[in-house]
């Protein structure tokens, strides 16, 4: 059972990051437009170099 | 939207590192909103921000395809009147919004933190729920006893950072001595981490971290979707008061300047362009014009304006330019005054009790005596207050209200979601409950069951001659008839005749030489025509006897339908308006109306309302005027047209977004059906309650029948909604 020394504190890393990514995007307002973000992907603007 | 987040990101980084120059006061960049109501793919998004980007001043623009809204950050003097000619020659439709009335919606705070919340339940209840598995599935004596302190370690933390808004709310509730669905959440999410604490302390069997997480997680995703459902509603309200955006020109000292309405002072003097609304009470001390005051009394006929005669905000200039000394702004105009009868008929609304306080009213007390009973009843059988209290705790966290708590919003968002998309707005959270009562309908007329514009109903009766005359004339005004008269005219293949010196003369008409006679089409008195009650407008060529074009309101498209379903579904369909008796009778005739009512005041619409209901009907009012806000306010429940006056769409509960008036019959029936889910929801609940109920009562639930409890019925909830959309 000392595998668990190093499972439980991976799993909740893991979920850390997850979590810590979830309210990086939610700051960062990418949930403004969920719509618009779905249909910008098919536009070929931008397609070469990323938006200046 | 990332624009107005970090405005200085935006800034070239080069400026940064320049040496210091004498600081000069930078003008600031102006934000222009604008509203783009035609956008729906990704062609039009890279169209729209190309267009906008290639104009001049403009630094920014972006696209938010899920409001249909473009923000702009562009040089100070950049204007919305210069961006809006650009999207048009593009092939957009756009209007200009009032960024200060969008505020409330870019900075959704509240929205936000429940999200954030959401997320932290979500994310300690999954790492709990993994410890727990392993609990049920055998873990003994240390390893047990481990995980369920790790268990502690994350459900404490985590419950009291995304919990809070029950707290907050059972506290609330608590001190003014009352009951609300968040007391006994409080309570059974308290007791089982008080239990499992002391369970766990003791290297006990069951521990209901697990439970209490999940319960809260549920929980959040039901206050969440309620508050997503409105914040929809209220972002899409907002967006229809900002596109009037509230200006005025005020003349000091002979020379124009544009200000914003509340910065109007008494005395100012105020232009009025043709077109344009009244932003205050005034007199008019100059010009002569036609007013439109359909939106204040309902009248389609427009009345004559000239020197002397006073004015109400609200009312439309039709001809020509007016100047009015304001008499009254701001809270004392008369449609701020109008709001008062609203305030007094408020009550009608007031007295529902929407269907989940309703259940809250029955739950919470039938769940608290439960529990309590079951602790005493354990207590004397068993002497051992630890026995006791885990069962008291079983008894509550079982019969958690999660599925109550998701059966409503779960619904209202998949119905609201619904009429959405036909085109209706749900501003109000009992709206969709009281709709689904509705058993009679009041319409008001004017802007309401007609669209407002005048269409020509004789052109048949008129010689090609006259007629090309008539066409040459109204083509030189801008006047809602002659406009009507010169579509129906160019629809009919008529080509205007010649004319010279053709003017127009701001509230009479427009007069000119044809062949050297005088020809005028104009208002009856003008060209020596009869007055009558109908909409009526008069050509005079030289001496012969002038001829009489006729105008009805033109229906609005789907009134017919709209009222043919209400009829068909058995409901009572009354007609009130404020407008003649003649005009009122032929379109009740044309939709087949029995029950109508002409020349109505506001407050005899108010009353009618009032008076159906005391008679225990659930009145539907349809109406758009401001002389119908106070029916609108005192109807058990009431819808206006988008193109309705502000306050008529504030005291509405739903607002219809489109022109076509049919989703109405529509809505109601998913109204009907969207209750009809709510009460099986209800329903759903309760069985799970009469099945696992008794088992905690008797001291055999274990945390893992809890978990299955909560989670299958929360989830059947959810999916029961689902069928709705």
């Amino acid at each position: 059972m000392e595998v668990l020394a190093y499972l439980i504190p991976i799993s909740l890393l893991l979920g850390g990051v997850g979590l810590v990514a979830f309210i990086y995007t939610v700051r960062s307002n990418q949930y403004e437009d969920p719509e618009g973000d779905a249909r910008r992907i098919l536009s070929d603007e931008w397609d070469d170099k990323p938006k200046p | 939207m990332t624009v107005q987040a970090t405005p200085a990101s935006a800034a070239c980084p080069g400026c940064i590192a320049a040496p210091a120059e004498p600081v000069r006061p930078i003008p600031e960049d102006v934000q222009i909103a604008l509203s783009l109501p035609g956008i729906h793919c990704s062609a039009c998004i890279s169209t729209v921000e190309r267009e906008l980007n290639a104009h001049p001043g403009v630094e920014d623009a972006r696209v938010n395809l899920t409001l249909k809204r473009a923000m702009v950050k562009a040089a100070p003097d950049t204007r919305a009147v210069d961006l809006i000619p650009v999207l048009e020659r593009a092939g957009f439709e756009a209007h200009e919004l009032d960024p200060g009335a969008l505020s409330a919606t870019q900075s959704d705070k509240a929205g936000r933190d429940l999200l954030m919340r959401l997320a932290v339940a979500g994310f300690a209840s999954m790492n709990v729920m993994l410890l727990s598995v392993s609990v049920w599935s055998g873990a003994t004596d240390a390893t047990r006893d481990m995980f369920h302190w790790i268990s502690a370690a994350i459900a404490l933390p985590a419950i009291a950072f995304s919990a809070q808004p029950f707290f907050t709310n059972a506290w609330s509730a608590l001190r003014v001595r009352r009951l609300n669905m968040d007391v006994p959440i409080v309570l059974a999410i308290l007791l089982a981490l008080v239990t499992s604490i002391w369970e766990t302390a003791l290297s006990g069997e069951h521990a209901y971290f697990d439970a209490a997480l999940t319960l809260t997680f549920f929980l959040l995703a039901g206050r969440y979707l309620d508050y997503r459902t409105r914040a929809a509603a209220r972002s899409a309200a907002e967006e229809l008061t900002a596109l009037e955006v509230p200006r005025a020109i005020r003349l000091v000292d002979g020379t124009e300047e544009e200000v914003a309405v509340v910065n109007l002072n008494l005395g100012d003097l105020v232009l009025v362009r043709p077109g344009g609304r009244m932003p205050v009470d005034g007199e008019i001390v100059s010009g002569q014009s036609e007013l439109d005051r359909s939106l204040l009394t309902g009248e389609t006929l427009p009345v004559f304006a000239e020197v002397g005669l006073n004015v109400s905000a609200g009312e439309v200039n039709l001809t020509g330019p007016l100047t009015i000394r304001a008499t009254a702004v701001g809270e004392d105009t008369s449609l701020h005054r109008m709001a008062d009868l609203v305030a007094i008929a408020e009550s009608g609304r007031s007295r529902y009790t929407s269907l989940a306080d309703k259940a809250a009213k029955l739950y919470a007390p039938g769940v608290h005596i439960l529990s309590a009973l079951s602790f005493v009843g354990w207590y004397i059988y068993s002497g051992d207050i630890r026995t006791a209290l885990n069962i008291a705790a079983a008894v509550l966290i079982i019969t958690c209200p999660c599925a109550l708590g998701l059966a409503v919003p779960a619904v209202t968002t998949a119905a609201s979601g619904r009429l959405f998309r036909n085109g209706m707005l749900i501003k109000h959270a009992t709206a969709l409950e009281r709709l689904a009562e509705v058993d009679t309908v009041v319409f008001d007329k004017t802007g309401t069951l007609t669209s407002g514009a005048p269409e020509l109903t004789d052109l048949g009766d008129h010689s090609r001659g006259d007629l090309q005359v008539a066409l040459a004339l109204a083509e030189a005004s801008s006047h809602p008839l002659s406009q009507a008269l010169a579509k129906a005219a160019r629809e009919a293949g008529i080509k205007p005749a010649t004319l010279r010196d053709v003017l127009e003369v701001p509230g009479y008409g427009t007069e000119g030489l044809f062949q050297d006679q005088r020809v005028r089409l104009g208002r009856a008195a003008w060209v020596d025509g009869e007055d009558d009650e109908q909409t009526t407008a008069w050509l005079a060529i030289g001496s012969r006897p002038p001829l009489r074009f006729a105008f009805t309101d033109s229906l609005r498209a789907g009134a017919t339908e709209a009222v043919a379903a209400f009829r068909a579904a058995g409901k009572d369909v009354i007609l009130i308006s404020g407008d003649t008796q003649g005009a009122v009778r032929a379109l009740a005739g044309k939709l087949g109306i029995e029950d109508w009512i002409a020349q109505a005041l506001p407050q005899d619409k108010a009353a009618k309302v009032q008076e159906l209901s005391d008679q225990g009907r659930h009145v539907l009012m349809v109406g758009d005027g401001l002389n119908d806000t106070a029916a609108l306010a005192a109807a058990h429940v009431s819808i206006s047209p988008a193109s309705a006056l502000d306050a008529a769409r504030v005291a509405s509960d739903i607002v219809l977004l489109g022109n076509d008036l049919s989703p109405i019959a529509e809505a109601c029936n998913t109204a009907v059906m969207a209750t009809r889910r709510i009460r099986e929801n209800f329903r759903i609940a309760t069985v799970y309650n009469v099945i696992a109920v008794p088992l905690a009562v008797a001291g055999l639930a274990t945390p893992l029948i809890a978990a299955l409890a909560m989670s299958t019925s929360s989830i059947t909830v959810s999916l029961n909604a689902l069928r709705l959309r």
